[in-house]
């Protein structure tokens, strides 16, 4: 039995009248990848920006075991969340454009920085001895994650694909215990997609990282995760292995329509064309 | 062309990255040290110019060009580093202690404008920071009992410790020391963690937040910083005029300076050098070309207004990087002729960023 991570209780956000997520609860368990699935706008990621602490829920908290213990996430300030081990990528890229894949690293390295404001003025010697041991901490991601060609490019002229790694890159520069990725795989083509569900399988193995993804390409979610959780409208429909939630009737009708849905579109048994047409004379 | 064979991490922190920066800024250090002696005394004074408007660009261009929040009322942290100059070295106090005082004092109201800062973005900020400029502007004009009103203000010569600067060369070394201690200050924390929070803040909130950048404090400590270089710059510029009244610190001085870092290149520290240089020198060249211009376009008025509105046109339409970035090019250019191809420098376009309409 492994100790959990994070467990998010009854979560609620009502912007206005929407209430983009309803009661959701879950737990992510240490060492696991834990995939949130659902249609558009079934509030998948407003749940990573609740994580993320970007949104403050309306109802609920999220109870994270961070270095320091169990801490209340709910409670804490947007840009302290990355020291205590959780950090994120974007759907839409958000990197540093006009910097070059380093200094994307090296500003992931921000929240183990060890010199303050007058020490960086005159670059003191104690500066210069922790951007050496953030540059060997960045070089290590980026050996991890193949980065060696890209290193010195500036972000504005690399294509999508190697985009969504150096993200990856910047996020795992900061030591993270938990890792949050929002659709990894989109805008990738099928063999970028294999190599990040290799990856995601390393940053789990390998590194002992904790993977919270949101994605829609089935063939990654069923390749990467131990478990699953299926939303839609903001509720939860099905919790369990890929397996399960694929087969789970809910899922199918979430995604596909439901029974009655499509049985008016179905033509009546006995009436098709090639029947009708032999049995008229 | 120069590849640069990197054999320790060291390479990639020191201040000169290969030969050629040690070689070529040692040149410029020592033809610095020379100008007094190469230069007639007007243009050494105009060289003394391009070091305090220099000071002044490098904080605007930490504030606008690294942490890219743009201020329309700079002007009034030069204003108040001016008068604080001047009302403390009037008051006795030796010049370098005065000038610490101008220059905390204008970091302290930076601080204080930085706050809404927090809040407002793009558009909105300019419009806060002009009417900032605005009010000191009208607190210098009516604050008669200290800034002596519109009537202006003379100052003492600098005074340090009992050692009186009285002539423009000491002046010069004085201006180029600042000079040269606030570009190693800004470039030693563009090459630490501070400098890179304010390069992610201008790219993308949103991630340095949950990068664990704290924002609002590292907006504050920007706008701190470009105040507290504008209020040294004023200092300077005080003692260099002798006398200053409230109209040189109105919004005209505001928008030169914010145009001086728009030509230089934005997001560069040269950049803020060959604006400072831009500036001080066009009017010059203006008025060398008006004599050999026909009469009615030579004697107009607003000539000077009118060339710098359309080089200011030019460089935004066709060189978005400033001088710096033609200078880029250039070498580019010479570096790998004959290789040199057109869109290396094009920047692809991004529409994937979802706080791109701030």
């Amino acid at each position: 039995m492994t100790a959990t991570l994070l467990s998010a209780h009854n979560l609620s956000v009502r912007f206005g009248g929407v209430l983009a997520v309803n009661n959701v609860s879950f737990d992510v368990k240490q060492g696991e990848v834990f995939t949130l699935i659902g249609p558009n706008g079934a509030g998948k990621t407003t749940v990573f920006n609740l994580i993320s602490r970007i949104y403050t829920p309306t109802t609920g908290t999220i109870d994270y075991q961070g270095p320091q213990g169990l801490v209340k996430l709910t409670d804490q300030a947007p840009q302290d969340v990355a020291a205590l081990g959780i950090a994120r990528t974007f759907q839409n890229i958000e990197l540093f454009e006009h910097a070059s894949v380093l200094h994307n690293l090296l500003i992931g390295r921000h929240t183990h920085r060890q010199s303050g404001f007058w020490q960086d003025l005159f670059f003191t010697s104690a500066t210069r001895e922790a951007e050496l041991q953030s540059r060997e901490k960045a070089e290590e991601v980026i050996d991890f994650l193949n980065l060696q060609h890209y290193r010195d490019t500036f972000v504005a002229g690399l294509p999508y694909g190697v985009r969504k790694v150096v993200e990856m890159a910047r996020a795992l520069c900061t030591e993270p215990k938990l890792l949050l990725l929002d659709e990894p795989s989109s805008g990738l083509n099928v063999e970028e997609t294999d190599d990040m569900a290799f990856w995601i399988q390393d940053i789990q193995q390998e590194l002992g990282i904790s993977v919270l993804m949101v994605e829609h390409d089935m063939g990654l979610v069923s390749k990467v995760s131990d478990r699953v959780l299926a939303m839609n409208q903001g509720e939860v429909l099905a919790m369990g292995t890929p397996r399960e939630v694929q087969s789970d009737p809910g899922v199918i009708e979430a995604y596909l329509g439901t029974v009655d849905d499509v049985s008016s579109l179905r033509r009546p048994v006995g009436l098709s064309p090639r029947v009708s047409a032999g049995g008229a004379p | 062309m120069r590849f640069i064979f990197k054999t320790a991490y060291t390479q990639d922190i020191a201040l000169a990255k290969h030969g050629g920066h040690a070689f070529w800024y040692s040149v410029l250090v020592l033809a610095l040290l020379a100008a007094p002696w190469v230069f007639t005394e007007y243009w050494l004074a105009q060289l003394t110019f391009v070091l305090i408007y220099s000071i002044a660009a490098l904080g605007i261009m930490l504030l606008a060009g690294f942490t890219g929040l743009f201020s329309l009322g700079h002007a009034a942290f030069l204003g108040v580093g001016a008068y604080t100059q001047a009302v403390l070295c009037n008051a006795g106090v030796p010049f370098p202690l005065a000038l610490l005082g101008a220059g905390a004092l204008s970091a302290a109201t930076g601080w204080v404008v930085g706050l809404p800062a927090l809040r407002v973005k793009g558009i909105y900020l300019g419009m806060a920071t002009l009417s900032f400029g605005f009010i000191v502007e009208e607190v210098l004009a009516r604050w008669e009992s200290v800034t002596g009103g519109n009537a202006g203000m003379h100052i003492e010569k600098p005074n340090l410790f009992g050692w009186v600067l009285e002539t423009e060369v000491q002046f010069y070394f004085l201006c180029l020391l600042i000079t040269v201690l606030a570009t190693l200050g800004i470039v030693n924390l563009l090459r630490a963690p501070t400098g890179r929070a304010f390069v992610a803040i201008r790219d993308s909130e949103i991630s340095a937040q949950s990068m664990g950048i704290h924002l609002a404090r590292y907006k504050t400590l920007s706008f701190a910083l470009s105040a507290g270089l504008a209020g040294i710059a004023g200092a300077l510029y005080v003692h260099k005029l002798q006398f200053i009244s409230p109209d040189q610190f109105n919004i005209l001085q505001s928008i030169d300076l914010l145009l001086m870092i728009v030509i230089g290149g934005l997001g560069s520290i040269h950049g803020a050098f060959l604006g400072a240089i831009f500036l001080i020198t066009m009017p010059q060249l203006i008025a060398m070309v008006k004599d050999y211009l026909p009469t009615f376009v030579g004697q107009a008025p607003g000539l000077q207004g009118l060339v710098y509105g359309l080089v200011l046109i030019a460089f935004v339409l066709f060189e978005p990087m400033g001088l710096y970035g033609r200078w880029l090019k250039v070498r580019t250019y010479m570096e790998m002729f004959p290789f040199y191809r057109k869109g290396m420098f094009k920047r692809q376009k991004s529409f994937q960023k979802s706080d791109r309409l701030k």
